[in-house]
């Protein structure tokens, strides 16, 4: 139980990492997602498993990610802070850890009035940092309270950067507090301009920290221009765009942007995170392309 | 002051119907519901018309200066029978005015008086202007405005978030609310100003929600 995961292994080791974001279904129908965690299956290292992605609600991320483990794929649990309080976070915890989870990632969440339940009530008893924290005392044997556990956890933590927030100093406040409370790798939001990531990434490298650059997967030059218009901290350049407009299949071209990109990182990076939203079966393309 | 907003009238006189109310009294409040024009001399005039045209007999209406105020109520009630003998009140009041006017009307009589809310009670607001109301506190019980630049986290920002801002941020503006300034990037911006951000940088832990359990009390004697 206390084996390091292979996350954990291959990061420590300086091998280049590639995850996958995986999306449980919205039900209980889970053929589709055994048969979108089979593809991955030997393309990543880990899974990562989006919990109530964009306030939707869907199946949870941790019956989610221990049927990766049943298919033998290992998840990282991602765990936002929209639907639980302190007692349900901490307590989902210990039953990831029970349940065979060593990779955890930590979020704030996308706000309720996002997703389909806009009369929930949003929750976020704590925000990500808090989060981080929290888990990282798990990690240490003690709950909030600073009480013992009787069998504490030993999660690999990880939480989220975005690289081109804007303005950057606040964001980079909280992703150096993240890092103080005991996050140990980073996933980043989608990253398309390559050079300032790299400035970003040679700047968080020092702080000793494992960084997963985010590659988001463009459907077509449609795609590219609603993250544009919608999605903060995500800019696709307008080349990237006319790129995708001037080729005859998008969906091919973008297999290929989001492939030259994970070869990009190669070079540098520690890892690469591809978000390729449900369509996870060009994921093993993009791999092989880069 | 107390932010207040109209329930849809049809909800009100359904609410009258259920309760077989013939004869109604209305109840304003010239504290905060006058000064969001939900509760003032001009809407008690608008809902005795209304009442009256859709079969209610409108026997009174009162406009304490303060309807949160229980002892206001009281008085009303020895002093005014139209008060005391409805069958039922319509509160063009908050929420703590309701509620008073439900306790005084079920110690008074035979206690079968029914009151009936006319508005939603929204938030506690700081006032731009006369008629411009924003969220100032969410009374959570313990300030950090110290911490902030006199910004506030829990109230300015939908996540409540204490340690800087969300992903969200975008070019310096809410994702949630998209015409506001983040309240984190405005904190950030104050703390610089001032030579502070090192507040920024420590962690601050969550809340203690203890402090917000219902219902709250203050005894000064």
């Amino acid at each position: 139980m206390n084996e390091k995961s292979k996350l954990h292994v291959a990061l420590e080791a300086g091998t280049f990492a590639i995850t996958a974001e995986i999306c449980p279904p919205r039900g209980t129908d889970t053929a589709g997602f055994i048969e979108k965690a089979r593809l991955l299956k030997d393309e990543v290292v880990a899974a990562n498993v989006t919990d109530n992605q964009r306030a939707v609600m869907r199946l949870s991320s941790l019956a989610a990610s221990t049927l990766l483990i049943k298919e033998g794929v290992e998840p990282v649990f991602q765990i936002t802070c929209r639907d639980r309080n302190r007692l349900a976070i901490q307590s989902d915890m210990l039953g990831a850890w029970t349940l065979g989870i060593k990779n955890v990632l930590a979020l704030t969440g996308d706000h309720v009035s996002y997703g389909d339940h806009r009369g929930a009530k949003a929750v976020f008893d704590l925000d990500a940092v808090q989060l981080v924290s929290a888990i990282e005392g798990l990690n240490q044997g003690v709950n909030m309270q600073a009480r013992e556990l009787r069998g504490g956890t030993n999660f690999y933590l990880g939480a989220v950067v975005s690289p081109a927030a804007d303005p950057f100093e606040p964001e980079w406040i909280r992703f150096e507090k993240k890092k103080s409370a005991g996050a140990r790798f980073f996933q980043t939001q989608a990253i398309y301009d390559m050079d300032s990531f790299k400035s970003f990434f040679d700047d968080a490298e020092k702080k000793g920290v494992k960084i997963l650059g985010g590659i988001l997967l463009l459907k077509s030059a449609k795609m590219a221009r609603f993250l544009n218009a919608n999605v903060p901290g995500v800019a696709v350049p307008e080349a990237l765009i006319q790129e995708l407009e001037d080729s005859t299949d998008e969906l091919e071209k973008g297999i290929e942007i989001a492939a030259r990109q994970v070869r990009i990182l190669r070079g540098y990076c520690h890892g690469a995170h591809i978000m390729a939203i449900s369509q996870e079966e060009s994921v093993p393309k993009i791999i092989g392309l880069s | 002051m107390i932010i207040t907003k109209k329930k849809d009238i049809t909800e009100i006189t359904e609410n009258l119907k259920e309760a077989d109310a013939k004869s109604v009294f209305l109840f304003g409040c010239d504290s905060c519901a006058e000064q969001c024009k939900t509760g003032g001399k001009t809407e008690l005039a608008e809902m005795t018309e209304t009442l009256t045209k859709a079969g209610f007999t409108v026997t009174g209406s009162a406009l304490p200066s303060e309807t949160c105020y229980n002892q206001l109520i009281k008085k009303e009630y020895r002093t005014n029978e139209d008060a005391s003998l409805a069958d039922a009140t319509v509160v063009l009041a908050c929420g703590a005015g309701v509620k008073n006017i439900a306790d005084v009307a079920a110690s008074t009589g035979n206690g079968t008086q029914v009151t009936i809310p006319a508005l939603d009670s929204h938030f506690l607001s700081s006032v731009d202007r006369v008629g411009r109301f924003f969220e100032g506190c969410s009374l959570c019980g313990e300030c950090v405005l110290d911490k902030t630049a006199g910004i506030c986290p829990h109230t300015d920002c939908p996540k409540s978030m204490l340690n800087g801002p969300c992903g969200g941020v975008d070019h310096g503006k809410c994702e949630v609310i998209r015409e506001n300034d983040c309240a984190w990037v405005r904190i950030y911006g104050r703390l610089k100003t001032q030579g502070r951000l090192d507040l920024m940088k420590k962690i601050t832990p969550p809340k203690d929600h203890s402090r917000t359990t219902h219902p709250r009390k203050l005894l000064l004697r």
